[in-house]
């Protein structure tokens, strides 16, 4: 074995640091929850919030800086299922599911649990079908995988198209709503708050590479669940005296349902504007719900950035396991949602409609002046803009009716401290929370593009010769041209980002999906059945998302084209079967592969020279 | 890299029907849980526990327990399987490790 370094030091340690990294946060928090008391401006509180959250990620960063190719790649193969749960939910839960997801349940109602249950489902997959047996192969990439199992650099080449298709379009919103929340808690213009959120999380990955990513996303796991649960907890308990929310809000969803009787009854909704919070399939029919559910459940367990989470463990075993505490790390926030959601919407359907024009809370103006709240087609901003608003539109009697009002999905979040009432300090802990869980996504993401430039392109495919040192200088150039290439994206606000961000997880279902399993538990499938397989599957998704947004094209049996996959799934895979029959069985090579990847014991199946 | 080819062995084909069985297995339940029980949520609507509509709880809370609890038992169904077949890695030699 090998002698202690100071490696091991830390990876013995590891419960002792984030142990004591996690009350030191706690400590912060409370530090400048008593500066502000003490009257220091909000602005400084926000301001020591998105500083020093930042600071600590990149400190961890440069602390686990690394030389080796092994280490920048995949962590040294070390990292305790634990920890990687923590790195993988973090790297998993986006800024869009931090601030978005609750404003889509509390918009979709039941509807919206179509998200909850599609991104959280998918890990039974990853842990039945994809990942231990990733991890025994030991690749760095996908397509180092799909290449070795499918004889060469064309399945390599696609693989990477499908990689860049879903990975780059999810940086750019990723640093997109950095910037948002930067520009918010800093008062700087988003142009430049982009470039701040990007030097921190460049900071974070640019010298450890996977490594370093690892360890800050644990960090960022705790900032960012602690800023999730603590505002809807204390709400709970203010209201009912207990601080599981996820309980409560059973009570809280009764509340509504009787509302939504009074508002109906008392002319402030009508039937057509008012979507029952409980009601099923409103938003979504039965068929696009169910699709919806199995593309992001599927797309889950082809996504490359997560999947080459489980390749940084240190055995099969600990791969299997880590898709556990995944999930349940991530199943933390994705229960809360919904309870976000209904104590928002009792909020507003006890205080907000059916209240005076000039009655309203404070909140609605506070984020009406940041565009985010519109009364009667204007940004709420004022008393009198509200009032203004209102005497034009025909039946308002001075009094605020439900389709009057349009609230920005991503206030819900944001808002529930001020809802209840709280001190600042809790927004400032909620937007380092959504800063934390848009840096580390971003991260992931960006190395997933870089390595696959990085390993793929340039050391498979251009010079397999190349000494370790090259190879990491080139990781590094190219992560920081990606990083920069995306926020120069981000900041022209592309309109269809977040739109775009949804197609991901189909493109990643029908181009991946097919060929790894049916390569994993078919020793059948040939190399020209997976190539056909993923140009079919994949270009029918691609062809069906950008001829129906842009195309004009009519939507086939009224499928959406957020579950585009639909179509392209059974494509995949009846066309990887198809040509896999018809082409002669793989070599014996690649079948003593195939029973090599499945077997645990004996290590990984690729090495690395210069790991 | 590659290594020569072999006939599997007896044992070794026992493993692998094992293991196929319990993915089968496994993916049976998530299927139920991800997709059909939501299928009878007017019907589970008309039960409340808690406050909740049950249907609407199995959407928000109780399927997502059971996705979490599912990988847990197939890790150790698997884990025993691959044990038992003598495939499994050796346990990890630092104790630190356990999880």
């Amino acid at each position: 074995m090998r002698l202690p370094s100071p490696e091991d030091t830390f990876l013995n340690n590891l419960g002792r640091i984030y142990g004591t990294y996690a009350g030191g946060f706690v400590a912060f928090v409370i530090l400048l929850a008593v500066l502000e008391q003490l009257g220091v401006p909000d602005r400084i509180i926000g301001y020591l919030f998105v500083f020093f959250t930042l600071a600590v990620y990149a400190g961890i960063g440069i602390v686990t800086r690394t030389v080796k190719v092994s280490e920048y790649y995949v962590a040294g193969r070390q990292v305790p299922a634990i920890y990687n749960g923590m790195a993988t939910a973090a790297d998993w839960m986006s800024g869009a599911s931090f601030v978005g997801l609750a404003g889509t349940l509390y918009a979709l109602g039941y509807d919206g649990l179509a998200y909850v249950l599609g991104w959280t489902g998918g890990f039974v997959l990853v842990a039945v079908l994809v990942a231990p047996y990733l991890r025994k192969f030991g690749a760095y990439t996908v397509p180092d995988f799909l290449a070795a199992r499918f004889g060469g650099n064309l399945a390599r080449l696609l693989g990477i198209v499908v990689l860049f298709a879903c990975s780059f379009t999810y940086v750019v919103a990723q640093i997109y709503s950095t910037g948002i929340i930067a520009s918010r808690f800093l008062g700087i213009p988003f142009e430049i708050a982009i470039y701040v959120g990007l030097a921190g999380i460049l900071l974070c990955s640019m010298l450890g590479g996977m490594r370093a990513v690892t360890w800050t996303q644990v960090a960022q796991y705790l900032v960012l669940i602690i800023a999730y649960m603590l505002p809807v907890a204390i709400l709970s308990a203010q209201k009912f005296g207990l601080p599981i929310a996820q309980i409560t809000y059973g009570a809280v969803l009764q509340e509504i349902t009787v509302l939504e009787q009074q508002l109906l009854a008392g002319g402030l909704a009508t039937a057509e504007t008012l979507k029952p919070h409980l009601a099923p399939f409103t938003s979504l029919d039965p068929f696009n719900f169910f699709a919806l559910i199995a593309c992001l459940m599927i797309g889950t367990a082809s996504l490359p950035h997560l999947l080459m989470r489980y390749f940084t463990t240190a055995s099969v075993r600990d791969a299997r396991r880590s898709v556990g505490w995944s999930l349940l790390f991530i199943f933390l926030l994705y229960v809360t949602a919904p309870a976000y959601a209904a104590f928002a919407k009792l909020e507003v359907y006890q205080n907000v409609i059916g209240a005076g024009l000039d009655a309203l809370p404070e909140w609605i103006y506070t984020y009406g002046r940041l565009g985010l709240v519109d009364i009667c087609g204007a940004h709420a901003a004022s008393v009198e803009a509200v009032q203004a608003a209102c005497a034009e539109v025909t039946g308002n009697q001075g009094i605020l009716r439900l389709p009057d009002l349009a609230i920005d999905r991503d206030v819900i979040v944001i808002a529930t401290p001020e809802i209840a009432g709280l001190p600042y300090v809790i927004a400032g802990l909620v937007a380092a929370g959504g800063l934390a869980a848009s840096i580390s996504t971003a991260d992931g993401l960006l190395l997933a593009l870089a390595n696959a430039l990085s390993h793929d392109v340039y050391y498979r495919m251009i010079d397999r010769r190349a000494p370790a040192s090259r190879r990491l200088l080139i990781a590094r150039l190219l992560l920081l041209g990606a990083a920069v290439l995306a926020a120069y994206v981000a900041s022209t606000r592309p309109a269809d980002i977040l739109s775009m961000v949804a197609w991901a997880f189909s493109l990643a279902a029908a181009g991946n999906f097919p060929v790894l399993v049916l390569g994993i538990w078919w020793r059948r499938c040939t190399s020209a059945g997976a190539i056909a397989g993923i140009i079919a599957g994949f270009g029918v998704t691609f062809y069906y998302l950008v001829m129906t947004q842009y195309g004009g094209m009519p939507e086939w049996y009224g499928v959406k084209n957020i579950s585009a996959a639909v179509f392209g799934l059974p494509i995949g895979f009846v066309v990887t079967i198809l040509v896999s029959l018809l082409t002669p069985a793989p070599s014996s090579e690649v079948q003593a592969l195939i029973d090599d990847i499945r077997r645990p014991s004996g290590g990984p199946v690729m090495r690395d020279r210069t790991a | 890299m590659a290594k020569r080819p072999r006939q599997r062995t007896p044992g070794e084909t026992l493993w692998w029907g094992r293991t196929v069985r319990l993915a089968i297995g496994t993916l049976t339940v998530w299927f139920v849980f991800g997709f059909l029980v939501h299928g009878f949520v007017f019907q589970l609507n008309d039960i409340t526990v808690a406050g909740f509509p049950l249907g609407f709880y199995m959407a928000a809370q109780g399927s997502l327990v059971v996705f979490v609890a599912l990988i847990f038992w197939f890790c150790g169904r698997q884990e025993a399987i691959d044990r038992n077949a003598g495939v499994a890695e050796p346990e990890p030699v630092r104790g630190e490790m356990p999880l």
